[in-house]
């Protein structure tokens, strides 16, 4: 399946970087970055939980399926997981 | 969520800080006349090892990701090593500030050796006449030195660019562009902040502090060099002039931000070392956890602040009123605007301000004058 730009980022295999660490806070969550000291404010529990499964999926795509995340709201999803892959908070496997 | 949702989240506190500052002793080699802590003797007070590694157990069962660790001059504690590598043992990140006095050829070995270390050394000058006038004799020297050995113990490459620290001042204003050019040059990374009337900076701030036209200046500077220059989000005041700074524009005082100070006393933030900002200590019971969570001051602090005699000023939501720590220290009311109010809407208050009545910092553990003690001791002691 090939995806219009941008959102080709949904076919990938990612995981958060073992480097990361995540806080749970009332809006989402802090993630850490150890090794380029990147604080990263997660800013939704949605984008929290599917962070944590993207490991235990062959693709963000399925891993947004698994999570029960509506498909109209994928391409956001998408968005802020290209942002997220940009400050090596998740990164491809 | 936009960001000004963030923030709006971000003002009723974290579940713990995200920039938590640790000054581990009073005691300081230097004597700067801007010093935020009034530094120089240690307090007899002061935490043990052991306190402060169960400070430090308390912070990793927070999952505080990072401490910043300041003084005083932080290497004068005997024990500064065995803390680092303990806060980084149990996967809390350190970036320790220092004048660098104490980081020799060895030293810095040692910390190039170490994993989530992060090192900020102060300057305040480009040259040891402009820096030297406000850290003292000789203090530019040890500065360079210092990073002088971290370049050679190849610090950069292994653990990434080390901070060059620069409080700006009416005298260094000019310098931002060597200031850059000076940490390009070691491939370590420009941090600028602004100065604040604390500790011995509520006396030297009236002198040192940037007339309007600089801070204009700073706010262009700046703006030109976005994130590749660190601020500690501490410009914000600036935004009245224009389109946001980088970073979050708010106070984080006891929301995102606090001080623990050497004898454990825990504060809003690093710059209002005064009872009326202490919360509490993380020698009562609870610790540092419970005082986090649960203080009167900081549960207050989280409350929404009222924007008080600026509320029918248009650039309210660019600056939020200012700095705290610097109204409270230039007896300036705290829902009022920053003493350095770009619109100028503190000038008059300024003026009438009798000194008498500028709160003075809770303690001061300055070194006693003397004719004949010399003030830089050598390296490596």
């Amino acid at each position: 399946m090939t995806r219009p730009g941008g959102q080709a980022l949904l076919d990938q295999a990612l995981e958060l970087h073992p480097q990361v660490a995540l806080r749970p806070e009332p809006f989402g969550a802090l993630a850490y970055h150890y090794g380029n000291r990147r604080l990263v404010f997660m800013k939704h529990v949605d984008v929290v939980a599917v962070a944590k499964q993207l490991a235990d999926h062959p693709s963000l795509a399925a891993t947004l399926e698994a999570c029960d995340i509506a498909p109209t709201r994928w391409s956001s999803f998408a968005t802020a997981f290209a942002s997220l892959k940009s400050s090596e908070i998740v990164r491809e496997r | 969520m936009s960001v000004e949702s963030l923030v709006g989240q971000l003002k009723h506190g974290l579940d713990a800080p995200i920039c938590l500052t640790w000054e581990i002793t009073y005691a300081c080699n230097l004597a700067c006349v801007h010093c935020l802590s009034s530094s120089g003797q240690r307090d007899p007070r002061e935490l043990t090892t052991d306190e402060a590694k169960r400070v430090l157990d308390e912070l990793h069962d927070l999952q505080v990701f990072y401490i910043n660790i300041g003084g005083g001059e932080p290497m004068v504690r005997r024990d500064f090593f065995e803390l680092v590598e303990y806060a980084i043992g149990r996967g809390i990140g350190v970036k320790f500030s220092t004048n660098g006095a104490y980081i020799d050829a060895d030293k810095a070995r040692r910390l190039t050796g170490m994993d989530y270390l992060d090192i900020q050394i102060s300057l305040d000058g480009t040259d040891a006449a402009t820096n030297d006038a406000v850290r003292g004799t000789g203090s530019y020297d040890l500065a360079i030195r210092a990073m002088d050995h971290l370049r050679d113990a190849g610090f950069v490459e292994r653990n990434g660019p080390f901070k060059i620290s620069v409080v700006v001042t009416r005298h260094n204003v000019d310098q931002l562009d060597e200031f850059k050019a000076l940490a390009d040059s070691y491939g370590a990374q420009l941090r600028v902040t602004r100065l604040r009337p604390s500790g011995r900076g509520v006396d030297a701030w009236h002198d040192l502090h940037p007339t309007n036209a600089q801070q204009r200046q700073i706010y262009n500077w700046l703006m030109a060099h976005g994130e590749n220059v660190l601020t500690g989000d501490s410009f914000f005041h600036l935004n009245a002039l224009g389109d946001s700074l980088p970073g979050l524009n708010m106070c984080g005082a006891g929301r995102v931000v606090c001080l623990i100070d050497p004898i454990g006393d825990v504060y809003a933030c690093p710059f209002v070392i005064h009872d009326e900002f202490k919360a509490g200590s993380v020698r009562d019971e609870g610790g540092f956890s419970r005082v986090w969570k649960q203080s009167d001051l900081f549960l207050e602090l989280r409350e929404p602040q009222s924007a008080g005699a600026c509320a029918s000023c248009g650039s309210w939501n660019a600056c939020q009123g200012g700095c705290m720590a610097a109204k409270f220290f230039t007896g300036l009311p705290l829902d009022g605007p920053d003493p350095e109010c770009v619109g100028g809407a503190a000038d008059d208050a300024r003026a009438t301000v009798s000194s008498a009545l500028v709160p003075k910092p809770a303690m001061d553990h300055s070194k006693p004058v003397s004719l004949t003690r010399k003030l830089i001791p050598v390296a490596g002691n």
